[in-house]
């Protein structure tokens, strides 16, 4: 089939629904609330269950009640409602479910603003809610990503048992550009421990409660297992003209977006720049930031915050090259040229404007 | 020879946890003759919460789900929604239900939700060591409230049963009490009705059963029956307050 236009929450639950997930719960939030819309629209009409929920915290349990009994399940929402799930993210992450959790960023903090922004990054990445556990985050970067991720996300989700997170953006959410999807249905996955009813065989329980020591910590490192393993085989990452690149910008997302027109900006004033743009952002794609600092490439990393993701550049980099920071905020945007400007600043240059 | 008594099918043989004189055994017993009656117990899906039953997903002999403090309703539903043939119940205390959880049993109830609440109000929080609940009595004494609960600063009891029972989707209500032989078999009756409800697709179901906490209440545990019996019915009186006319249905 050829590209249509649609926006970017659109054809994220459009492609939800084409990787088979027949299950939705929500609650409304700007500026995701295409999403639900979607949903409530086309999910009945696959046989799928969509219901608003009087709660994002609701929202998210029953997440954990369907997923718990073996259905593949989605929730979207933006910052602030994505703070109220963290308790249920966390709860599902114990019992180790698998789900798709969307959060399509706005600014904060607080009830904050309803324009783009990256500010979830920390919750998003380290944890967000109580305990020692990970998601894994996906970071979508064109309408076309929003849908192949939603697919993805499913996908990451049974084969490892775990909540996948989409963190996109407003822009990312509201803006339209052609997509193309997919007609290869995903596979159904066996879930034998799934809460259907024990007819025939032992009853099974979904649980993340374990109040013996011993027992819990054995848990606790089998969890740390799966994520080394998950380290190891999900990461992921673009770059753009790497091979010759004496400076990279570092961004994911929106942001990325403007800097991959600030390394062409740049190029075309004789600085040889490149991009990474992270796409797994936990596991965080360490590898070819690590090899940069290893030849002592600065890395300016940009972000719609006040500075997450370069914490973890700065780890990858460990001390060996410059990494600094250019950020926006508030719902603000970087522009390609205030970032070609920072990629000349990296090199002692100036660009003409 | 002939049994007259054993286990229900839908109760493990696991020694309950729970501490002496404390009716949960007898109300996880009864929620257990009602799945083996309606004859679900393989398509039965329960839901534990957080408190003193928060194990109780090692006593019902089914497909279980331990939900966070207050949100069973809400897993019940995420459960129902995906597999409509199932049975799914919760068994939720006061502080729970009542407390942390209004929003979702409120919601499920209104939804028509087609789940069974099995509620269990013992006045108390017991797991956490006696401290207020909202369904805490007047004048009554609990570790955060050592003068005697106040309405000054803490305000009235929450009615649950007679709340849920103003909305529409509510199809069955009932508060039974477990305080002697009579009314054990009272609460059995009603619980079997909330399963038979659910079943019969009519909507939501909802038994609040009144529930003895001797040692948090600092009672023997006969002491704490007729305490029930003379403090707590009073403030929670027992009867139906709604139940399905003939062929409704809600789903």
């Amino acid at each position: 089939m050829g590209k249509i236009l649609m926006k970017g929450n659109d054809a994220l639950a459009e492609a939800a629904i084409r990787a088979g997930c027949r299950a939705y719960f929500g609650y409304p939030i700007t500026p995701q609330n295409e999403i639900p819309a979607y949903m409530a629209a086309h999910l009945p009409e696959h046989g799928g269950v969509f219901l608003q929920a009087e709660s994002e915290v609701a929202a998210i349990n029953m997440v954990y009640g369907a997923a718990g009994a073996g259905a593949r399940v989605m929730t979207s929402s933006s910052s602030p409602g994505i703070s109220l799930k963290q308790e249920g993210i966390s709860y599902i992450a114990g019992a180790e479910l698998p789900c798709v959790i969307v959060n399509i960023m706005r600014a904060g903090p607080g009830l904050g603003g309803i324009h783009p922004s990256q500010g979830d990054y920390f919750q998003a990445v380290k944890g967000g809610g109580h305990g020692d556990y990970r998601m894994i985050v996906l970071a979508p970067a064109s309408v076309q990503e929003m849908a192949d991720m939603a697919r993805q996300a499913f996908v990451l989700a049974e084969k490892w048992n775990n909540p996948v997170m989409i963190l996109g953006d407003g822009i990312l959410g509201q803006m339209m550009e052609p997509v193309e999807f997919t007609d290869q249905p995903l596979p159904a996955v066996e879930k034998p421990w799934a809460t259907s009813g024990a007819k025939g065989r032992r009853p099974n329980l979904v649980n993340s409660l374990d109040i013996v020591p011993e027992s819990l910590e054995q848990r606790n490192l089998a969890l740390m297992r799966k994520y080394e393993r998950i380290r190891q085989e999900e990461m992921d990452w673009e770059e753009v003209a790497a091979d010759d690149a004496d400076i990279f910008v570092v961004a994911y997302g929106t942001a990325a977006r403007a800097a991959k027109s600030a390394v062409d900006i740049a190029r075309r004033e004789g600085i040889r720049a490149g991009l990474i743009r992270p796409i797994s952002l936990y596991p965080f794609p360490d590898h070819p930031l690590a090899k940069a600092a290893e030849r002592q490439i600065p890395l300016l990393v940009v972000e719609m915050s006040s500075g997450q993701m370069v914490e973890d550049v700065r780890l990858a980099a460990q001390g060996r090259t410059t990494v600094y920071l250019h950020h926006r905020m508030g719902g603000m945007v970087p522009t390609p040229q205030e970032i070609a400007e920072e990629l000349a600043k990296g090199c002692g240059k100036k660009v003409q404007s | 020879m002939t049994t007259v008594f054993k286990r229900p099918r839908a109760l493990s043989d696991t020694p309950f946890h729970y501490c002496p004189g404390c009716t949960h055994g007898i109300i996880h017993r009864l929620t257990a003759e009602a799945i083996d009656e309606t004859g679900v117990l393989d398509r039965t899906v329960g839901v534990a919460s957080v408190g003193c039953s928060v194990f109780s997903y090692k006593y019902f002999d089914c497909d279980m789900q331990q939900a966070a403090h207050g949100r069973a309703p809400a897993v019940a539903t995420g459960i129902k929604r995906v597999l409509p043939d199932t049975i799914v119940f919760t068994y939720q205390g006061d502080g729970d239900l009542a407390s942390i959880g209004t929003a979702e049993i409120v919601h499920a109830a209104a939804r028509a939700e087609n789940i069974t609440v099995i509620f269990v109000n013992n006045a108390i929080y017991g797991m956490t060591s006696g401290q207020m609940a909202p369904t805490t009595l007047l004048g009554q004494k609990t570790a955060t409230s050592p003068t005697g609960r106040c309405v000054e600063a803490n305000g009235y009891p929450i009615q649950i049963s007679e709340m849920l029972a103003t909305l529409a989707g509510s199809a069955y209500i009932a508060r039974v009490s477990t305080h002697n032989a009579k009314h054990v078999l009272q609460a059995r009756r009603a619980v079997i009705k909330a399963f038979d409800v659910q079943q019969k697709k009519q909507g939501f179901s909802l038994v609040e059963v009144l529930s003895t906490c001797p040692v948090n209440w600092g009672m023997a545990p006969r002491e704490a029956l007729r305490w029930m019996e003379d403090h707590m019915i009073p403030a929670y009186p027992l009867g139906e307050f709604c139940a399905p006319k003939e062929g409704q249905t809600h789903a």
